[in-house]
């Protein structure tokens, strides 16, 4: 077997462990903590007839181990139980949340990471000058803010005290196609840019800096490379392969970041259909959610891991 | 300094020497200006406290958070009302008896906002603390075992760390229900893996150091290395990263309970009090706007403090050529 | 005579932006095919004065008055496309450590084809081709497609040390300017480098700056040398002239400071070390550490005063200095403690592994009670590993026996009985990683002493003051920290603590490799005096085999994991048996040919 294949199997192998420790967490934090599940969901009014009712409905009358398996298996081949709530399938109640929030983790990733990529290399380049000393200062300040923060400031600013351009909050029409309706994912996805972004700018600021003060960075500069040779094709390639990783993991976080954006929002996203199920403890639907956005974070940071050996010669090559 | 800098299996120390030691040294644009032999500053974290403060970011960010801190601190003793009377109508716009209004139940924005700072403070700080102390034990056992232990703690800590923060107290939360003690021990839980990467980071490049090897030829106990010879050489980027933690710690507290899960009503807590009053944000907005901008200005200031830390940390690696 | 290449006028490099002075007054003039050696020791300038004659400085320096003209052109008062074809063009540059020079991302071929690309070199890309071609020939290189290919991590250190010569020669300079293009080499590979660019040079009649920190590289290479300290030529003048007549103090302590193979020669280093910018004193910038000094030296900044036509130097007392005859006799002879004494410590069938790779095969060595074994290797030769294996620091598998006084020694340190682990000690190679950043001296030499003995107060004081005194540093070191020192006084440091502990055996692991070569000498003195005053058993591990003469009483070669040769240090230099040794001999660089010529 090659061995770039014989790596990325592993660390395929490896996600999937991870994915497995994580579904026990998922399930362990639910089920097999050590109190009574059925008389937490429904409370301490519940008749016994009900709470019977709800353990055999969830398997909590077998051994942990045994309910875990059978959760796994389920979760395995697509079937994620029924909703305690609505009484129907959790795959179908949460499908059309998962596109919702999907769009608007994507319009948020879609405008982030090139802007993002393009203020950090700048600054990099401009050190020390005002456009850096903007960017950094910016960004210092933004990372530094909770979403919810940059989210009502936004409300403020964009939808009631000051301008009155767009709503504060969503109303989607569920008739209609998500793409028709941009007006409503502008303020949510607005946030979400806010947030992730400054991490980015940050770490390529960061290694374009360093970059710049490398040795092989003078020695093109001293063979007498031209500034767009010197930066396009000596700098910049070096210094965007640590910002892979950093924009994976700020994509995984994107998919957790939606639970506050969503709810503060009013979004039909599953963060708000996450918020819902915690209140309601819908058991089910909590731990499809949870499994789903962990599930993510396992997957971008394969990927970008992954991508990380594949355009760096030194790792690439040096499997050999 | 190392005109005869050998390469191969032999040649254990880090790339961090390498640099233009020719002219002056491992401190190229610190040498500008030499600091004088009696103005060395011992302990680790004195000297980064006073490196960082000759950076205006630190101070700024040390002014925000002390007033954000102090007005926590003694808010309660300057409010004109107690967080839970009511004064007057609900919303009521701000006037002489209600400086910044009413809430959605009529009490006193101004008398909640002074009540309001210590949980989130003290929560987060607590939070934070778990995970430094959670997280610094793992790095520095990862990092100074090596191999099977190595392995095993990063992989279970990969684990909590393939959660969102907020995911994972949520996903607790469902059932075991929203209690200050359990939200304060699973932030500090999810901060640990993130600081146990760091510690473990730099406790594999102090543990290469050969002082740490001559140490070992000494004889000395493997706990007493790694707390009496590592730890003092990694508090730099320890405390900037408990810097960092404490900034999302903050934003964690205030983000829980402002979903709802944090201090319950009729409790004073910013978080809350952006939760209950933001139907009423158009009517109202001082219930909303100022918790919002306290909390903004707290993070901010801790993150610009931080980063006067990462700063002269920098500095100070250079000085010393530590780690 | 044929043409000036080169020409530098009172160059002056300052720190950026305090305006301390890096380098000042240096001034030199290179004609066609003529090669300088610019030699000095760390903190003396000459880097950065190298890449000024590109006008170029890192972050945080800046040049600051002066003029450098190449063929013809004032390189200061260029524009910036002006500039950027001279780089690489008419002037280029090698830099010291090849592998982080080389850009990681790109493949060689690459590398080198933008170079002629940009400089317009060639018409087409068939003749840039055959250009490459011809240069990778030239550096002895293959050209074949596939190694053009290669990612710069995929070639060795002398590899890619030759692709960077063969960039700097790709569009046929005027001038070429190497900072230390060797530094990182093997002696072999080194020798191979230098005399690759020795024949580019002369048959392409380019001027060539070779900045170096030994003086030992350029005594067959240079036509001229210029000494620099603390930021100015101090001495310049014709190779054979300043070797035979060198008339400043500091080029003559470093002559007696640099140890050479042929003749049993004790080495004598000068004291104190080199001062950084922004430290350096009033007057004379060598004076503190000069034998010579007198009143003016500390007042007085000495001008540039010729001795001959092309010999200048800068010093009050030159006409004194030079009056003194030889350079050599400068050092006294010392015999060293050697002869049948009995064997301390047995190393037998040692097998090492690093990881899963065998690293050493099967070795045995004896060290004798008193003596001083040399272990001399390059790189990858096993050399450290053998010295960690003695000292219980190795982590990874081994198979065979250490006995110490006839006993098996266990594996780690910390598994040894405390009195055999005192028995042993350990100096590092790198005296700015092996001393505890945070701690005192005090508490670092403390530590030992805590573990090994149960000293009362009083009784410590004592014992820190005696060590101290016998690695020749004053008391009032106690209370500084290890950023404060010298490399120098560090090393001594080092060597104390492992003093403290009262040990028979001494390994010491490269311990000179990380000093300039004056202070080398100085360390390398005060082992011998150990030695002789304490009885060490000492296992002196070094790569520089001109080194052994000066201390050791019996010398191992070690090659690829082996020792290929075994005996007496005079036999072993003077006859020796293998193939390996006779090439590591003839490899390594001497002054001896330059001292002795004519």
């Amino acid at each position: 077997m090659p061995p770039l294949l014989k790596v990325i199997l592993r660390r395929t192998l490896l996600g999937l462990l991870t994915l497995l420790l994580v579904s026990g967490v998922v399930f362990a934090a639910t089920q097999a903590l050590p109190s009574d599940t059925a008389r937490a969901i429904l409370g301490r009014e519940a008749t016994p007839e009900r709470l019977a009712a709800l353990r055999e409905q969830l398997d909590l009358n077998r051994p942990a181990i045994v309910q875990y398996g059978s959760w796994l298996g389920g979760v395995a081949t697509g079937d994620l139980g029924d909703s305690l709530v609505a009484k129907q399938p959790v795959t179908a109640l949460i499908s059309g949340r998962v596109k919702n929030s999907a769009a608007l983790v994507l319009l948020a990733a879609l405008i982030s990471v090139p802007l993002a990529l393009l203020l950090g290399s700048l600054s990099g380049l401009l050190r020390d000058r005002g456009f850096d000393t903007v960017v950094s200062l910016g960004s210092l300040t933004l990372a530094a803010l909770p979403e919810f923060v940059v989210g009502i400031l936004l409300i403020l600013l964009l939808a009631t005290q000051v301008f009155h351009i767009f709503p504060a909050v969503t109303l989607l029409d569920p008739e209609s196609s998500i793409l028709a309706q941009l007006k409503m994912l502008v303020l949510p996805s607005l946030t979400l840019v806010l947030a992730v972004a400054p991490y980015i700018v940050r770490t390529l600021r960061a290694s374009m800096i360093e970059v710049l003060e490398s040795d092989y960075i003078q020695m093109a500069r001293l063979k007498g490379m031209s500034e767009r040779t010197v930066l396009g094709r000596h700098a910049l390639p070096n210094a965007i392969v640590p910002a892979i990783q950093v924009i994976a993991l700020n994509l995984a976080w994107l998919a957790g970041g939606v639970v506050v954006v969503e709810y503060l929002f009013n979004y039909p996203g599953i963060g708000s259909a996450l918020m819902d199920a915690v209140s309601n403890r819908d058991l089910p639907v909590i731990q499809a959610i949870t499994l789903l956005i962990a599930g993510l974070y396992v997957i971008f940071n394969l990927v970008a891991d992954i991508l990380t050996i594949l355009v760096s010669p030194r790792l690439r090559t040096g499997l050999q | 300094m190392s005109p005869e800098r050998k390469k191969g299996p032999q040649a254990l120390h880090g790339p961090g020497l390498e640099l233009s030691e020719e002219v002056i040294g491992p401190g190229f644009e610190n040498v500008s200006a030499p600091r004088a032999q009696g103005d060395k500053r011992r302990s680790e974290w004195v000297q980064l406290a006073h490196d960082a403060l000759g950076y205006r970011r630190t101070k700024i960010g040390l002014v925000l958070v002390l007033f954000v801190a102090v007005l926590a601190i003694l808010g309660p003793l300057l409010a004109p009302y107690t967080p839970y009377e009511f004064t007057g109508l609900p919303y009521a716009q701000p006037g002489s008896d209600a400086v910044l209004g009413t809430d959605h139940l009529g009490r006193d924005v101004l008398s909640r906002v002074l009540y309001g700072g210590r949980s989130v403070l003290l929560l987060a700080f607590a939070a934070t603390a778990i995970g430094s102390f959670l997280g610094v034990t793992f790095g520095l056992v990862a990092g100074y075992t090596r191999d099977a232990v190595d392995d095993t703690v990063m992989r279970l800590l990969d684990v909590v760390l393939a959660f969102p923060q907020i995911v994972l107290v949520l996903l607790f939360v469902s059932i075991l229900g929203p209690k200050v003690w359990l939200i304060v021990l699973i932030v500090g839980l999810t901060h640990s893996p993130r600081i146990a990467r760091v510690t473990r980071g730099a406790t594999l490049e102090v543990r290469e150091r050969d002082f740490i090897k001559a140490a070992e030829a000494l004889g000395v106990s493997r706990i007493r290395i790694a707390i009496g010879e590592i730890l003092p050489t990694i508090t730099s980027p320890l405390l900037v990263e408990f810097g960092l933690r404490l900034t999302y710690s903050i934003g964690l507290i205030a983000a829980l309970s402002f979903l709802g899960f944090g201090l319950q009503p009729p409790a004073a807590d910013w978080g809350l009090m952006i939760n209950e009053n933001r139907i009423g944000l158009i009517v109202q907005p001082y219930a909303v706007f100022v918790p919002v901008a306290l909390i903004a200005v707290l993070t901010i200031g801790t993150n610009l403090v931080t980063d006067g830390m990462a700063r002269a940390m920098i500095g100070i690696e250079r000085d010393t050529g530590a780690a | 005579m044929s043409r000036i290449a080169l020409t530098v006028r009172d160059l002056r490099i300052e720190l950026d932006p305090s305006g301390i002075e890096i380098d000042s007054e240096v001034s030199f003039e290179l004609h066609e095919g003529e090669v300088l050696g610019l030699v000095g020791e760390s903190a003396s300038g000459k880097t950065t004065a190298a890449t000024a004659l590109l006008n170029f400085q890192r972050r945080g320096a800046r040049i600051a008055g002066g003029s450098v003209n190449v063929a013809g052109r004032e390189v200061f008062a260029l524009g910036k496309s002006q500039l950027r074809h001279l780089r690489g063009g008419e002037i280029s540059y090698v830099p010291q450590d090849p592998g982080s020079a080389l850009n990681p991302a790109l493949r060689i071929g690459t590398q080198l084809r933008e170079v002629l690309e940009e400089h317009g070199f060639g018409s087409s890309d068939a003749e840039r081709r055959d250009r490459v071609d011809e240069m990778m020939a030239e550096v002895l290189l293959p050209s074949d497609k596939e190694f053009l290919r290669r990612y710069p991590h995929q070639l060795s250190g002398g590899q890619q040390q030759r692709v960077v010569l063969g960039m700097a020669f790709a569009c046929r300079p005027k001038v070429i300017v190497l900072d230390e293009p060797t530094t990182g080499l093997d002696v072999t590979t080194q020798a191979h480098v230098l005399s690759t660019l020795r024949d580019l040079a002369r048959a392409h009649g380019v001027a060539a700056v070779y900045v170096t920190h030994d003086l030992a590289v350029v005594a067959e290479l240079a036509d001229r040398i210029a000494v620099m300290y603390a930021g100015r030529i101090v001495e310049l003048g014709p190779s054979h002239e300043l070797f035979r007549g060198a008339s400043h103090p500091y080029t003559r302590g470093l002559l007696a400071a640099i140890p050479v193979i042929e003749g049993r020669r004790a080495l004598k280093g000068i004291p104190g070390y080199a001062p950084r910018p922004g430290r350096r004193p009033v007057g004379c910038a060598f004076q503190p550490r000069c034998s010579y000094a007198v009143e003016r030296c500390e007042t007085e900044m000495p001008p540039e005063t010729t001795v001959s036509q092309s010999h200048l130097v800068r010093c009050w007392r030159a006409a004194e200095v030079s009056a003194v005859v030889s350079v050599a006799s400068d050092a006294n002879e010392s015999a060293l403690v050697g002869g049948d004494q009995e064997a301390l410590l047995q190393v037998k069938n040692l097998t090492a592994w690093y990881g899963s790779r065998e690293i050493l095969h099967d070795v045995d060595i004896t060290l004798r009670a008193h003596e001083c074994l040399a272990v001399v290797g390059e790189s990858g030769s096993g050399k450290t590993t053998l010295s960690r294996c003695i000292a219980g620091l190795h982590a990874f598998k081994m198979t065979g026996d250490i006995e110490f006084q006839g006993a098996p020694l266990a594996r780690h340190a910390r598994s040894r009985p405390v009195p055999i682990r005192r028995s042993i000690q350990y100096v590092f190679q790198n005296p700015y990683s092996s001393l505890h950043p945070r701690k005192t001296i005090a508490q670092i030499l403390k530590q030992p002493l805590d573990i090994f003995f149960d000293l009362d107060r009083d009784q410590r004081e004592e014992r820190l003051a005696e060590l101290l005194e016998l690695v020749s540093l004053e008391g009032s070191l106690l209370r500084r920290y290890p950023d404060q020192l010298s490399g120098g006084e560090r090393q001594r440091v080092a060597i104390a603590r492992a003093l403290a502990a009262d040990p028979t055996v001494l390994v010491c692991d490269e311990v000179t490799s990380w000093l300039d070569v004056s202070v080398q000498a100085s360390i390398v003195e005060l082992l011998v005096r150990l030695q002789r005053e304490i009885g060490l058993c000492m296992l002196f591990v070094t790569h520089n085999l001109a080194l052994i003469r000066s201390i050791a009483f019996e010398a191992a070669v070690m090659s690829e994991g082996r020792v290929v040769e075994y005996g007496p240090t005079d036999d072993v230099l003077a006859n020796p048996r293998a193939q390996y040794t006779r090439s590591l001999l003839a490899d390594t660089p001497t002054i001896k040919g330059a001292l002795s010529e004519g």
